[in-house]
């Protein structure tokens, strides 16, 4: 009886979850639509939604596999790059805007999964803090990559030139007559029709909620955990680690990528640097603060902490400065040993992991 | 209790090989064979020329001094570290190039001598990552929910209870394994092994930190998995009361050599064993 | 010929890189924390040699002097304040904080000086021989690649030949054991902060004397740089950290010059993967097998 208890408590959680994410979006919503979100407010929606993604997908490989990753960015750009090239080029195929936007989002996914694909191979052989340094390395070298690449389409299909030299322009594309060049290297990808809205947001988060608390709660999920708490143990009872951290890795790169497509489409104009290292820390951020493998806390920190510098704009200069301070605070708050039992008396099933 | 110990004890018959199993196990291919094992650490030999033959059902002793390289053993045994010489056979097949996982897909499974659990999962979760090769289904049909999630996860929910109950310990089942008392960890640890459904179960220092209560419940315990389980049991201890009460074969390493093997009687009378661990005696 | 100048630009980058790297294996070494900030002290460092040198007209000598005490002084504030409360918790603890330190110099920074890019004059400049000037050998790098390896050598030395550089080695394999020999812990901690802030600061005067425009982010991607060359060169390790900066250098240079400029980082990082997956723990990084 205790165990169908305890079923029901992360269930309950989990419910929770989608509930509270399906309210808010709710109540946004009827705000959006009374016309009392300013300008401003209106244009974090998407944003948000996508960082929740974010932030979900980096708990999965941080807080639930245990590995630093700190080049999620890179995935979002490949994600988002790619969904815009699909998106876009896609226009005469699929008239239907919604149902573009979510081949875009699953072309940006199926990207940035090969990417994590590729990427894990060299990464899931290191670790710890080696580990970290290669996905930074590899967030960085998708941005350069990115600042190099042209892409347009015409009648004939994608035409693709990798600049190299940094000579080459739009023109060598040799575009047909009436087609478009998608992605103009530093200049990045310009003229994107936006199609993403908060709805098509909200379903993402929701969509990511499912496919992450469910692959946590099976079979999976308790493998991957298990690497995490002792690699050695989980070899012995014949778990393949690569393999599970490999699903994890995979997994939440491809939810970043369509996390990344979604946010391509939301702007017109967009450049790869918008995703560098400081993108990739942010989310970690995010992670850290909502709690290591705790979802739903990803989702509020994401939430609560992308809101944040916005909503001190107010401040001016001060803005980045006030946020750093906090940010240290609340580690400082959180973390010492005096607070940190306190707290998690509060908070229960907040866990730190102190060997990582 | 120590009454009742010799009752399941077979007699040891040596094989072709001039190893000895028990006599009901002499028909049987062994489960385990090591030939000729060794490991060198930077030109240090840890463990050399070790021969070991277990029966299909023997519950087997492997002792000797601290740093005789016993935990090297099992180490090698389950590939945690590669052999620098010789042959691993189980169930007749050669190990060579296989993982510590693939070893436990082979049938080894094995506990730790400073115990390794998945700490921050429950008992029962510690349990179930045990039958993740026995009750399978893939992370697709979990993500979606598929019936066979369902019926699968009851399963492993009902196995999980049945392998808990084997040590009284259902009603810990929702329980952080990482925040247990010691002996339960143990005890977990070496339900977990069984939850692989091995055909050779190793136990590192299973007795360690147990009152002699415990240790008794401990070996009645180790006969009852190898009858339930039909399972062969190779384990270190330095409790000589539960290595002599209930096990057949006993094997003494000492500086990563065998110095001894034999049955209980055997090694007690042993003068090489009587020196390994007391030293030469001295004239008074 | 050609190629000799972008060797030397590559060497005098790498010997900064290597500074830099330094500072970061040092701390790495005794705190195992990635100091994310250490960056944005070499911006501080720039900044107050810029500000000593310009409004307040002191020499240079005198100028890195001040900005090696300031970045001192710096460096062991954050350590007190920031870091040691958290010695106990995750390493991701510590991680965010640092990244919260490193956006704190960098706003604070962006407050006191502006972004408007402020032009640095090298602090040295003397005439080189001519043939060495025709291969493309400044003052600056000289003064450079000599600093490099005059702090390797005097590092070295202290590391492994006085009592506090035992005391440093001895914190870096066991805290525990380290303290029950008497040796206070903290205090060799805060020292290794101070010898990583110094040195971030002689980083941050060279690397403005090279690439001369100072803005509050001028440390971020350097220190990224160095923290790669440091694990390039096996992390916590000396002289891999001065060799892991100096082939960063040059691969950057030359992958400049020869491939691509927009690509140059992207190979950099390239060849770090490529490292890493050879030698997993880096060039000369100690490999530790679990225990088991």
């Amino acid at each position: 009886m205790k165990k169908l208890n305890r079923i029901k408590a992360t269930t309950k959680v989990d419910f929770a979850t989608y509930l509270g994410v399906t309210l808010a979006f709710l109540i946004v919503s009827a705000l959006q639509s009374g016309g009392m979100l300013s300008n401003a407010m209106n244009s974090w929606l998407v944003p948000i939604c996508c960082f929740i993604v974010m932030a979900v997908s980096l708990n999965l490989v941080v807080g639930i596999s245990g590995e630093l990753s700190l080049g999620h960015g890179g995935f979002m750009s490949v994600g988002a790059f790619s969904g815009i090239v699909a998106g876009m080029s896609l226009a005469e195929a699929i008239p239907l805007a919604p149902l573009r936007l979510a081949v875009a989002i699953l072309v940006g996914a199926a990207c940035a999964a090969v990417a994590g694909f590729l990427i894990g191979i060299p990464v899931l052989r290191l670790r710890g803090d080696y580990l970290a340094i290669v996905t930074l390395a590899f967030g960085q070298i998708i941005k350069d990559l990115i600042t190099c690449l042209l892409v347009g389409y015409d009648k004939d299909g994608l035409h693709i030139v990798f600049n190299l030299d940094g000579l080459r322009t739009v023109s060598d594309l040799h575009l047909e007559e009436g087609g478009v060049a998608i992605i103009k290297g530093a200049q990045g990808a310009v003229g994107i029709t936006k199609m993403s809205s908060f709805t098509a947001g909200y379903i993402l988060v929701m969509v990511t909620l499912v496919i992450v608390l469910n692959l946590i709660r099976s079979r999976t999920g308790r493998a991957i955990m298990a690497i995490r708490d002792n690699r050695i143990a989980a070899e012995s009872v014949g778990l393949n680690v690569t393999k599970y951290k490999m699903i994890a890795f995979v997994v939440s790169a491809a939810l970043a990528g369509a996390a990344g497509a979604l946010f391509g489409l939301n702007y017109s104009g967009l450049v790869s640097s918008r995703f560098d290292f400081n993108t990739s820390i942010m989310v970690l951020v995010y992670v850290v603060l909502g709690g290591l493998g705790n979802i739903w806390g990803s989702v509020i920190g994401a939430a609560v902490l992308y809101a944040l510098p916005e909503a001190l704009r107010g401040l001016q200069d001060y803005r980045m400065l006030i946020y750093a301070i906090v940010l240290i605070l609340v580690m400082l708050a959180t973390n010492s040993d005096q607070l940190k039992g306190l707290l998690g008396r509060l908070i229960p099933g907040r866990k730190e992991k102190t060997n990582g | 209790m120590a009454d009742k110990k010799p009752t399941h004890k077979g007699k040891m018959v040596p094989l072709p090989s001039r190893s000895i199993v028990p006599e009901r196990d002499v028909h049987t291919r062994p489960v385990l064979e090591t030939r000729h094992l060794g490991i060198d650490f930077g030109g240090l030999t840890a463990v050399d020329d070790f021969d070991l033959t277990i029966g299909r059902t023997e519950i087997a002793g492997l002792i000797g001094p601290n740093g005789a390289g016993k935990t090297t053993v099992f180490n090698l045994l389950t590939k945690v570290y590669q052999p620098t010489r010789g042959t691993i056979l189980i169930d007749g097949m050669d190990t060579a190039g296989k993982t510590t996982s693939q070893i436990n897909r082979m049938g080894v499974a094995r506990t730790f001598q400073n115990i390794r659990l998945f700490s921050n999962l429950t008992v029962e979760e510690n349990v179930k990552v045990g039958l993740h090769n026995q009750i399978r289904y893939s992370g697709l049909e979990g993500v979606l929910r598929m019936p066979s999630f369902w019926k699968k996860e009851k399963l492993a929910h009902e196995s999980a209870m049945g392998l808990l109950s084997l040590f009284d310990m259902q009603d810990l089942a929702s329980h952080q394994a990482g925040s247990l008392p010691y002996g339960a960890q143990r005890r977990l640890e070496i339900i977990r092994a069984l939850a692989t459904n091995p055909s050779l179960l190793l136990l590192d220092e299973p007795a360690a930190g147990m009152n002699p209560s415990e240790t008794a419940e401990l070996m009645e315990n180790i006969v009852k998995i190898r009858d339930t389980f039909h399972t062969a049991v190779l384990l270190i201890e330095h409790d000589m009361s539960l290595v002599m009460g209930v096990c057949e074969g006993i094997c003494v390493l000492n500086f990563g050599r065998i110095i001894a093997k034999g049955t209980a009687e055997e090694i007690q009378a042993n003068p090489v064993v009587i020196e390994a661990y007391l030293g030469k005696k001295k004239e008074a | 010929m050609v190629f000799f100048s972008y060797l030397f630009s590559g060497i005098s980058l790498g010997s900064i890189y290597a500074i830099i790297a330094l500072g970061y294996t040092m701390v790495y070494g005794i705190a195992k924390m990635l100091n994310f900030a250490h960056g944005d002290v070499i911006m501080v460092g720039g900044y107050i040699c810029y500000c000593s040198m310009t409004y307040l007209g002191l020499p240079a000598i005198v100028s890195i002097l001040l900005s090696m005490v300031v970045c001192t002084v710096l460096g062991v504030v954050i350590e007190g304040l920031a870091y040691k409360p958290l010695r106990q918790a995750g390493s991701l603890a510590v991680l965010i904080t640092a990244i919260g330190v490193s956006y704190f110099l960098q706003n604070a920074a962006q407050l006191i000086w502006g972004v408007t890019p402020k032009i640095f004059t090298p602090v040295v400049s003397f005439p080189m021989p001519e043939g060495l000037a025709a291969m493309g050998l400044s003052s600056v790098a000289v003064v450079t690649m000599v600093t490099c390896v005059v702090i390797m050598i005097v590092l070295t030395t202290f590391v492994n030949h006085t009592k506090l550089g035992k005391a440093m080695r001895a914190c870096s394999e066991d805290k525990g054991a380290a303290q029950l020999m008497g040796i206070n812990v903290n205090r060799t901690i805060s020292l290794t902060f101070a010898i990583g802030s110094a040195l971030a600061a002689i980083a941050g005067v060279l690397l403005c004397s090279y690439t001369p425009t100072l803005i509050p982010t001028t440390g971020s991607m350097p220190g990224i740089k160095a923290f790669t060359a440091a694990v390039f060169g096996g992390i916590g390790s000396i002289p891999g950290a001065f060799i892991g900066g100096l082939l960063l250098g040059i691969i950057e240079a030359l992958a400049k010059a020869y491939v691509s400029t927009n690509l140059a980082n992207a190979i950099v990082f390239a060849v770090l993967i490529v490292v890493l997956l050879v030698r997993p723990t880096g060039l000369l990084g100690k490999y530790v097998p679990e225990k088991v």
